[in-house]
């Protein structure tokens, strides 16, 4: 009773020292403000960086935009000797491979976060999981290598001649080619990439849908399929939308594995399995050989129009995640 | 019993055994098919990683000596590996202290509106092509110094880098208990007190978690370094980073333009010296990850 536990002392101390002395106080002001002005500014140069990317790319990008304005969207033909480049090609190359990506990879990618949310034993999604992320950290130049000496020849050598038998009719399933390299193989090289950005958004999605609503619907006698059919996809649609729009974004801007594997060609046809070329890829392989002023401004042409997609894909992704419900994808 | 197909409801059979018949059968087909479907995507993804990761050890383990990692070219691959190393280090670098003040600022000081603002930044940060960051880098450094640098290179892996290490840091700021921010206030502790003293060690885990699985991103990237760091030749070993330095990613790239099986089997070495290190570094910052959020859910 008679001796004080010494922890008290000290806590009394503490707070006897916390009772402000001018210097404490002042440093204290100091403190506070500077740290905050501090954590602002990094988030402002971020800011700044962001804008800057857009003004440099598109100040770059004047002398092309000047001098073809929007014919260049209209124009296939890109001869840089020649001094003409025009981007029509390379556009329907990324929108074609970044659709062969989605329609593949989305269905695909909302399946197994199914499975991995709702269907699979903990023990199981525990060790999918994982090796499903694992995919996604596989560098794109490691997959472009693998599509180039692996998949490539397959693609050509198995799966075209096997689709142009039974759906060559369908002019987009025209003749194969003789090298693995195409619209074709480099849409299914995205396909890989964009499916575990979208499985494991949509699983993240799936586990959110709450219990009760899945149990109701099961006590009402449906089946899981049906439970899924019913509660699970409904309620999440918005999420699954901005899930794949997430993937089209990454799809439409990758530029090394496309590179690799979809042949170097800057006009398009109709048939899928002809080489054609990415507004990304063609900044990757001309890049670092251009040969003039204009060859440089047309390649920042293509960066800004890939900036202006990009950024819409990303916003709109934004955009249908925040209005039609929340990040959990459950609709109130 | 026999030779009657389906039974009339009204007469009942107990001895018939409980089959779904009728629509029931139908939707429990549906059912099953559509699990499988779900199992088989699954299976699906797994396969291709494990086709892809098989394909690069198989042909990347006979390319793997002691000389193939200390040596340079022509006939290892040391200084592309010491390259990547310091072009990444440099990133992480600049990427760090920003991402995690980013985070703060998201966790600690913004506003709901301020907060959504920086939030949408990242996200768009995040979703920008590598290759547009990678043109950026070249019109602001490298066009007017006419001179390829790793720290160029490093800059733009710093751009890639700042959202996810800002995000990965912020989800484990969220964690951390509200009860101990609100403690600290009692006590009469300044906010910036309590930000570098309380939270942001309860946070380490999950910051130092971001950052490697940043690295682990940046040193796959491969646009930066093609515009901002290819011209090394890679023979001798480089560490001045204003100049352009030999990395991995870069020689991948060539070697698979090339139509050279000898380059073939360097590049399957590479890549799998690339794998390997972005697997230890992803399953060690999950393990890492798991430990700290126990931690501080404790």
């Amino acid at each position: 009773m008679s001796a004080t536990p010494p922890a008290r002392t000290a806590s009394l101390k503490l707070a006897r020292s916390n009772r402000q002395s001018p210097a404490r106080k002042r440093a204290d002001r100091f403190g506070d403000i500077g740290l905050r002005v501090i954590c602002l500014a990094a988030a402002v140069l971020a800011g700044i960086v962001l804008i800057l990317i857009a003004k440099e790319v598109f100040e770059g990008a004047h002398p092309a935009i000047s001098n073809y304005g929007l014919s260049f969207l209209t124009t296939h033909e890109w001869a840089p000797p020649l001094e003409k480049f025009g981007g029509e090609g390379l556009i329907m190359g990324t929108l074609i491979t970044s659709a062969i990506a989605i329609f593949i990879g989305a269905p695909v990618a909302i399946s197994i976060g199914i499975f991995l949310a709702l269907l699979a034993p903990a023990g199981v999604r525990n060790v999918i999981s994982p090796l499903v992320e694992m995919l996604a950290a596989i560098p794109s130049v490691i997959l472009g290598f693998w599509g180039v000496i692996v998949f490539g020849p397959f693609v050509a050598g198995t799966l075209e001649p096997f689709l142009h038998r039974w759906l060559g009719f369908i002019p987009i399933f025209g003749a194969p080619q003789t090298v693995g390299a195409g619209i074709f193989t480099a849409g299914l090289i995205l396909t890989i990439m964009v499916i575990p950005i979208i499985a494991s958004v949509s699983r993240d999605l799936f586990m959110a849908v709450p219990r009760e609503l899945q149990d109701g619907a099961a006590a009402l006698g449906s089946t899981r399929w049906e439970v899924i059919r019913g509660v699970v996809l409904p309620t999440t649609l918005s999420g699954m939308i901005a899930a794949t729009l997430l993937g089209l974004g990454r799809a439409l801007g990758e530029a090394i594995a496309v590179s690799q594997v979809v042949g170097g060609a800057t006009e398009s046809h109709i048939s899928l399995f002809k080489t054609g070329g990415t507004l990304a890829s063609i900044i990757a392989l001309q890049f670092p050989s251009a040969i003039s002023a204009m060859h440089y401004a047309s390649l920042y042409y293509c960066a800004a129009l890939l900036l202006v997609i990009g950024i819409a894909s990303n916003l709109l992704a934004s955009w249908v995640g925040m209005r039609f419900g929340s990040a959990g994808g459950v609709t109130r | 019993m026999i030779g009657r197909r389906r039974p009339a409801p009204e007469e009942f059979d107990p001895t018939q055994p409980l089959v779904a018949t009728g629509n029931l059968a139908r939707r429990h087909l549906a059912n099953r098919l559509a699990q499988g479907l779900a199992i088989a995507a699954a299976i699906a993804a797994v396969a291709v990683l494990v086709i892809v990761v098989w394909a690069v050890v198989s042909h990347g383990i006979k390319a793997i000596s002691w000389d193939f990692i200390t040596k340079g070219e022509p006939d290892g691959i040391g200084p592309n590996l010491v390259g990547t190393g310091v072009i990444v280090g440099i990133g992480t670098l600049i990427a760090m202290p920003i991402g995690v003040l980013i985070a703060l600022f998201l966790s600690e000081y913004a506003g709901r509106r301020g907060a959504r603002v920086v939030q949408l930044l990242m996200d768009v940060m995040n979703g920008l092509p590598s290759i547009i960051i990678a043109v950026f880098v070249y019109i602001l450094i490298v066009e007017p110094t006419k001179q390829q640098s790793g720290l160029a290179a490093g800059i733009a892996l710093a751009i890639i880098e700042v959202p996810l290490i800002a995000r990965g840091t912020q989800e484990v700021l969220n964690l951390v208990p509200s009860a101990q921010r609100e403690a600290a206030d009692a006590l009469g502790v300044a906010r910036w007190r309590s930000v570098l003293t309380i939270i942001l060690p309860a946070a380490t885990g999950g910051i130092v978690t971001a950052t490697l699985l940043s690295v682990a991103r940046a040193a796959g990237e491969t646009a930066p370094v093609i515009l901002l760091s290819s011209l090394a030749r890679g023979d001798t070993f480089q560490l001045n980073p204003l100049k352009e330095l030999p990395n991995v990613p870069v020689r991948i790239f060539q070697l698979s333009e090339e139509a050279n099986p000898e380059g073939f089997t360097k590049a399957w070495g590479l890549s799998l010296v690339l794998i390997a290190v972005i697997l230890v570094l992803g399953l060690g910052s999950r393990a890492l990850l798991n430990r700290s959020k126990r931690k501080l859910a404790r």
